[in-house]
């Protein structure tokens, strides 16, 4: 039973000065599933995710983790909690190796101040070897064999959409929030891509997706949040929101019959 | 034969540490004893450059008041080791708590600058540098505390055991001077320095300082605390500062605002972007070389009046007409400076690369 509610967004709105990015926007997503969130450009889809994730502070409304609330703590903190993101325009660290990048994912799950650094005794070393050995792991994980020595910005694109999402669950996420991780990708790729998305799911990390390709959504997420205008206008499985007549008319323009 | 002396680590550390350990020698009795006052100020120079570069080369904050903390050390030590307060503390003592105080500063003068990046805090941190210069300027009333532009003097020496480094030594017919003493000296803090500069670059904080450099946002949604690892940039880069802003006071004997100028933050700067940013044998060569080359420079003047009878061009103007050629020239060539960290090579040959391949696709575009 995957019932059990992990993300609680309720009543959220944001206004930058009289705009108003985000309405009262609220989403339940459930501990197990891969939940998509769409919507047409400047739906208000990575201002949700940038208010979720700390980057913005929210006008009005509540954030829950597991029942702990998120609003007004700082970006650290909430990563702390176990809410991981990536990036909608791949913001790597790129001029440090692809490895180098996924073992500063492990910051929030290490300890060694200046004194361990520079001591570097048994326990630092020891730390020092599970964060290299856990970025390892992650690496094969997500398809990036023998590519740790290379610079981040030197990797291909669709790598360097593999890597943030080896670096971001190397902060042991228990929800991945993953900002059009598929963008720019051919078929192919899109198809790997959704089978590691399944992998991470199976492997006990819940899915939070912005996503444009809605036949990939479709495929892939259990359940779908469309946006539109920083309005959710529509909330269920995938089918359902397919014959949305709100998410028609958003999507193809048009008043909503 | 650098690549056997690769392949031979314990060799090259054997003769690395007797050529450190003859150096003086070699330049006293080689060149004379003012070298190896050149020498003091060289160590004393990696040292400043090794804490600046905690802050510019690994965090990537530009800071461009350094010396103040510099200022702020041998200050402390003026103030606890002479007799301007009539107070004369043991070196020991001094000079830890002179480190930490600059620490503290660090962390002040941080705290406010969280925000900004680049253009905007190398201002602000221009400012900081400059306002304790005039502090220190100006604080002889109504309290007298640095006793103004005319300094602080007859500063303490260095003494160990009851051994105190402000007299000559004879000792084996030959008479050393304080220079000899306090070469060893810092040459002890400043191998400590690069140990704890690259155990603190290859670790858990290093990496934090590095992601902070690349991107701070990102670096945040790692679950890295900025402000704090910024402070701490900050902060260990003002215990260096402050560590040998003590040394320079007990060395010299003699302090006064104006060795704390924003020259002198400008000159730490400089060593480091010419050596290679980021890089410790490149942030020392850099130390090295714009510490040593105006000193040969004065050679000059002599050069000139043997072979043409008269000085003409005064060799301090030349130091720095040169100096400002070869930074243009090196901005130049070797934009990652002379020794640059194997990131930043990588990163600079990688740009030409791409333009390379851009170039390429572009006429097979054509053709």
């Amino acid at each position: 039973m995957s019932a059990m509610s992990l993300l609680q967004v309720s009543g959220v709105t944001k206004r930058f000065g009289g705009l108003a990015a985000l309405e009262d926007v609220s989403l339940d997503v459930r501990s197990g599933e891969i939940y998509g969130l769409i919507g047409p450009n400047g739906a208000g889809k990575t201002t949700l995710f940038n208010c979720m994730t700390g980057l913005y502070s929210l006008t009005s409304g509540e954030v829950k983790l597991d029942g702990a609330p998120l609003q007004g703590l700082k970006p650290h903190q909430i990563v702390a909690c176990g809410f991981a993101r990536t990036f909608q325009n791949i913001r790597l660290f790129a001029n440090m190796t692809a490895l180098e990048n996924v073992m500063v994912g492990r910051h929030a799950r290490s300890r060694a101040g200046i004194l361990g650094a520079v001591l570097r005794g048994r326990g630092t070393r020891a730390e020092e070897t599970d964060i290299r050995d856990k970025a390892r792991h992650l690496m094969d994980y997500v398809g990036l064999h023998n590519k740790g020595r290379a610079l981040a910005g030197h990797l291909a694109y669709g790598d360097q959409r593999r890597l943030e999402i080896a670096r971001a669950l190397a902060t042991e996420p228990k929800l991945l929030a993953l900002d059009e991780p598929v963008a720019g990708m051919n078929p192919s790729e899109r198809r790997q891509m959704s089978e590691l998305f399944q992998r991470v799911r199976d492997g006990g990390v819940t899915l939070l997706l912005i996503e444009h390709d809605v036949k990939l959504v479709m495929g892939l997420c259990d359940r779908v949040a469309v946006l539109d205008y920083g309005r959710k206008i529509a909330e269920g499985d995938a089918a359902s929101v397919q014959q949305d007549t709100a998410v028609i008319a958003a999507y193809l323009g048009g008043s909503p019959a | 034969m650098l690549d056997g002396l690769r392949k031979r680590p314990r060799l090259t550390a054997i003769l690395l540490a007797v050529l450190l350990a003859a150096l003086p020698f070699i330049m006293g009795f080689g060149l004379g004893n003012s070298w190896v006052r050149v020498l003091d100020f060289v160590l004393l120079y990696v040292l400043l450059a090794i804490g600046l570069n905690i802050v510019v080369g690994y965090a990537g904050l530009l800071d461009l008041g350094y010396i103040a903390f510099y200022a702020i050390g041998a200050y402390l030590y003026a103030w606890l080791a002479s007799p301007h307060f009539g107070l004369h503390l043991p070196f020991w003592l001094v000079l830890p708590i002179g480190a930490m105080l600059a620490g503290v500063f660090g962390v002040l003068l941080g705290s406010p600058t969280l925000r900004l990046r680049g253009d905007y805090l190398a201002i602000v941190t221009l400012g900081f540098g400059e306002i304790i210069r005039i502090f220190m300027n100006n604080l002889n009333a109504p309290f007298n505390l640095t006793n103004g532009p005319q300094g602080i003097n007859l500063i303490d020496p260095v003494s160990v055991a009851g051994f105190s480094f402000g007299k000559p030594l004879d000792i084996f017919g030959m008479t050393l001077p304080p220079t000899y003493f306090y070469y060893y000296l810092f040459l002890a803090f400043t191998l400590l320095a690069i140990f704890v500069a690259m155990r603190l670059q290859d670790s858990r904080i290093g990496r934090a300082w590095a992601a902070i450099r690349e991107d701070e946002i990102a670096a945040a949604a790692m679950g890295i605390n900025t402000r704090n690892m910024k402070l701490l940039a900050f902060a260990m880069g003002a215990t260096f500062g402050g560590l040998a802003g003590g040394l320079f006071a007990a060395f010299q004997g003699f302090i006064s605002p104006e060795s704390f100028n924003l020259w002198e933050s400008i000159l730490v700067l400089c060593m480091i972007v010419l050596g290679g940013m980021g890089n410790i044998p490149g942030v020392i060569l850099g130390a090295v070389l714009l510490t040593v080359i105006p000193e040969a420079l004065r050679y000059l003047g002599d050069l000139q009046r043997a072979t043409l009878g008269h000085v003409v061009v005064d060799p301090s103007d030349l130091r720095m007409l040169l100096f400002g050629v070869a930074l243009v020239a090196m901005m130049l060539y070797r934009p990652a400076g002379l020794l640059p960290s194997r990131q930043r090579k990588r990163e600079f040959a990688a740009e030409d690369g791409v333009a390379e391949q851009e170039q390429a696709d572009l006429y097979d575009a054509k053709a």
